[in-house]
């Protein structure tokens, strides 16, 4: 099962390699990382998106997490009421004649066209991790010559269900 | 012209040398109250050991001959005082060879810190002379590390390191020092009141106690309760709170390798060590036990055998300073996060109701009468088991006893009976050879005024031996006794069960003469070869006032029995009766 997992670190020096090498040596597989600043100076936030087999591996992965010095706070946030968005920059075959149809294509994704050469076309998307899913489906029978994604950054949202149904949320994750 | 140290010292003094980043760090160390300080030198921690020079009054300082024995001597005063070991080594090189102590501490949680010279900053990262990517290297096998990048840093990073090492569940803490930062001229003054600023690092020493009122119901209903006995128990220094406890409530109690010691081990609720050497009464109780009581193991596979056949019946409760631990190899129906002796406190605050299972102290009693632990008994020629026992004998059982890794080790676990806390220092987690010599020698400078002995294997030994520069130069009275069997015994004992007889490798051809061996580092050495000969020798070793390296020559074919053979579980021991 996919899970979305967010920690608050401290921006000291190794923290990023200090993660990372904790979750490759237990054997938890990653499916991203992303990593940035937040609003408070020194601090960074990591959202992981995580593929474990069940609940007693995933406690795991977030205690493991806590342990380290640097990280100050772990959240599963995957049944929560969250926004999730990823970032893809696709890059895809075309010619002059085809921009107007794959302009038509991503259109109702609200992606954009960043990039124009004589032969391709830079596509830029962001939303749920299905959604860029899907519009990479569409473009895939031009043929992609490049793609970039990177990878989920989430947090829950400021008002939460009163009452959670569990399950629901994790329809974010694709 | 020849000029003392103190004099040395003294001119620095007047002259007013200029401080460097090195002498903050020493002054750092000075205000951690640290004792003793394991060094070795080398290019990139220059800077640092001349600074310990002009400090040299205020620290025991050893020289090890391999920075392995350097961090393996500061485990074995960790372990016995109590107090963080403290290391010093140099880039590249030096660092290295400290890696493996510093896995064995951090799987074995002993309270280290590891100062590592690095090259200066502006070579950091272009493969200059001697670099090693320290951090890299280390994350993995440190509770935490620092490199240190401003000197003005350097206070702060020491408390903290100090503060991460010792607290929660202990372990080594690394601390990288670029040569450049050590050799910085600097004019601050040294302030020893540092605020620690840890948000993310808070661990939770107090227990909850809706979990410990939960344990304590489940006490009064068990009908076969067991008591598990970690190293976090020793850690915590919560030993008369165990005994009072287990009393309290009747509960037979098992012990880990590295928790031998935290009950004593002549109770008679105690059943013996658990797990692959364990003795049959502790491993069947644990196998039908309906109320496991975990106080501060890490259920290490060596100890549970398969995990389907690990106390299959019972409500675990497990009590570990450590959240990660719980639930991770054996899920806990009664989680408790916090130090040992503070559950155990509140555990005591409980009214129970006494439980009945006079049955099952019944069923306990009579498998330690008829299933004890035992040994073939040749007529004159030595065994390791018998060697242990006369070691036992003559020291009434109260040396410390530090072990190398190997069939040594599990039949001094077996039969030297520990009844008292931190007297027992083996490398379990990584089962490190090499270990048991260093490690006495650091147990022997904590502890100047008791008996140590380093139970060792031929083979161990040799990885280590040099450091038997150490007695000669600090005046320590070890004991070593050569468990010696000419071979790599544990192997050559799964070589013959497991892979049919095919010795690849653990057989030693050739030997040093140990007794020449010993006397050219001047210290004392013996051989001796039958039951006869140790017995007349035993004078000779425990009331002699200096160190001493025994040869005891054993037979060969001789293994460690009780069983469980990898793979199986509790209920499958072989090797039970002789
Ligand atoms: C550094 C290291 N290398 C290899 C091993 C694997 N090993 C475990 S026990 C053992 C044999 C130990 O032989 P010896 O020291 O003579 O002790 P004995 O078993 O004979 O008592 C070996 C090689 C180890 N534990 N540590």
């Amino acid at each position: 099962m996919k899970r979305i997992i967010t920690a608050t670190v401290r921006n000291r020096s190794g923290v990023l390699n200090r993660v990372t090498s904790l979750l490759q040596r237990r054997q938890f597989n990653i499916e991203s990382i992303s990593v940035g600043r937040t609003e408070t100076e020194g601090m960074s936030k990591m959202t992981f998106v995580v593929d474990v087999e069940d609940f007693q591996k995933l406690e795991q992965v977030t205690k493991q997490l806590n342990k380290q010095i640097d990280v100050i706070k772990v959240s599963d946030i995957t049944d929560k009421a969250i926004v999730a968005r990823e970032l893809a920059l696709i890059k895809i075959v075309s010619n002059s004649q085809l921009r107007a149809e794959v302009q038509g294509i991503i259109e109702p994704f609200r992606a954009s066209i960043i990039d124009v050469s004589k032969d391709s076309l830079s596509i830029q998307v962001t939303g749920k991790p299905d959604k860029i899913e899907a519009l990479i489906e569409l473009l895939r029978p031009y043929g992609i010559k490049e793609l970039a994604r990177t990878g989920v950054t989430a947090f829950a949202r400021g008002q939460q269900p009163s009452t959670q149904d569990g399950s629901s949320y994790s329809s974010l994750l694709g | 012209m020849e000029r003392t140290q103190k004099q040395d010292q003294q001119t620095a003094a007047e002259t007013k040398e200029p401080r460097t980043g090195a002498d903050l760090l020493v002054e750092s160390l000075i205000n951690e109250g640290v004792e003793t300080l394991f060094g070795y030198p080398g290019g990139a921690a220059l800077p640092i050991f001349d600074a310990l020079y002009k400090a040299q009054s205020a620290f025991d300082q050893i020289l090890a001959r391999h920075e392995q024995g350097s961090i393996h001597a500061a485990e074995g005063y960790a372990r016995v005082s109590g107090k963080p070991g403290v290391v010093v080594a140099t880039s590249g090189p030096g660092a290295t060879n400290l890696v493996t102590g510093i896995a064995d501490a951090m799987i074995d949680s002993l309270p280290m810190i590891i100062i590592t010279g690095q090259v200066a900053q502006g070579v950091i990262g272009t493969d200059a002379f001697q670099e090693v990517d320290v951090m890299g290297v280390t994350t993995p096998i440190t509770k935490h590390n620092y490199q240190v990048r401003d000197v003005k840093e350097l206070p702060r990073i020491i408390r903290e390191a100090f503060h991460i090492a010792t607290t929660g569940r202990p372990g080594p803490v690394l601390i990288d020092m670029p040569k450049d930062i050590s050799g910085e001229i600097i004019d601050e003054s040294f302030s020893p009141n540092i605020e620690l600023d840890l948000p993310g690092y808070q661990p939770t020493t107090k227990p909850n106690p809706l979990q410990t009122k939960k344990l304590a119901e489940a006490i009064s209903n068990a009908k076969k309760p067991v008591l598990l006995t970690g190293a976090g128990i020793l850690f915590a220094k919560a030993s008369e709170e165990v005994l009072e406890f287990a009393e309290k409530y009747s509960i037979p109690v098992t012990s880990t390798l590295l928790g031998l010691g935290a009950f004593p081990g002549n109770h008679p609720l105690f059943m013996g060590m658990a797990g692959m050497h364990g003795t049959y009464t502790a491993n069947t109780a644990l196998y039908e036990c309906d109320l496991l009581i975990n106080i501060g193991a890490r259920f290490d596979d060596r100890l549970t055998g398969k995990l389907s056949s690990f106390a299959p019946n019972a409500t675990v409760a497990h009590i570990d300073i450590d959240p990660a631990e719980i639930g991770k190899n054996v899920p806990a129906d009664i989680p408790i996060v916090g130090d040992a002796k503070a559950a155990l406190i509140r555990l005591l605050t409980h009214e129970i109701e006494q439980p009945e299972h006079d049955d099952w102290l019944v069923r306990i009693h009579e498998n330690k009468e008829k299933y004890p632990l035992w040994f073939n008994k040749p007529e004159q020629d030595m065994i390791g088991q018998w060697v242990i026992k006369q070691v036992h004998e003559a020291t009434d059982g109260n040396a410390i006893v530090t072990t190398d890794v190997g069939q040594h080790q599990m039949w001094t676990a077996q039969f030297y009976t520990f009844n008292k806390p931190d007297k027992w220092v083996s490398s379990g987690g990584l089962g490190t050879m090499g270990f048991g010599f260093p490690a006495a020698i650091g147990a022997q400078l904590a502890k100047p005024d008791e008996t140590v002995v380093a139970i060792v294997g031929d083979g161990g030994f040799q990885m280590t031996l040099q450091e038997l520069s150490i007695l000669q130069e600090k005046g320590l009275p070890v004991k070593v006794i050569i468990v010696n069997n000419q071979a790599l015994g544990m192997v050559r004992q799964w070589q013959e069960k497991f892979y049919s007889e095919r010795y690849s490798q653990s057989i030693f051809s050739i030997q040093p003469d140990f007794v020449k061996l010993a006397e050219s580092y001047n210290v004392k050495g013996l051989q001796v070869k039958s039951q006869e000969e140790f017995i007349k020798a035993i004078p000779e070793i425990f009331d002699y006032e200096g160190p001493v390296v025994v040869d005891a020559r054993v037979l060969q074919q001789e293994n460690v029995f009780p069983m469980i053979a990898p793979g199986k579980g509790l209920n499958e021991m072989i090797g039970v009766k002789p």
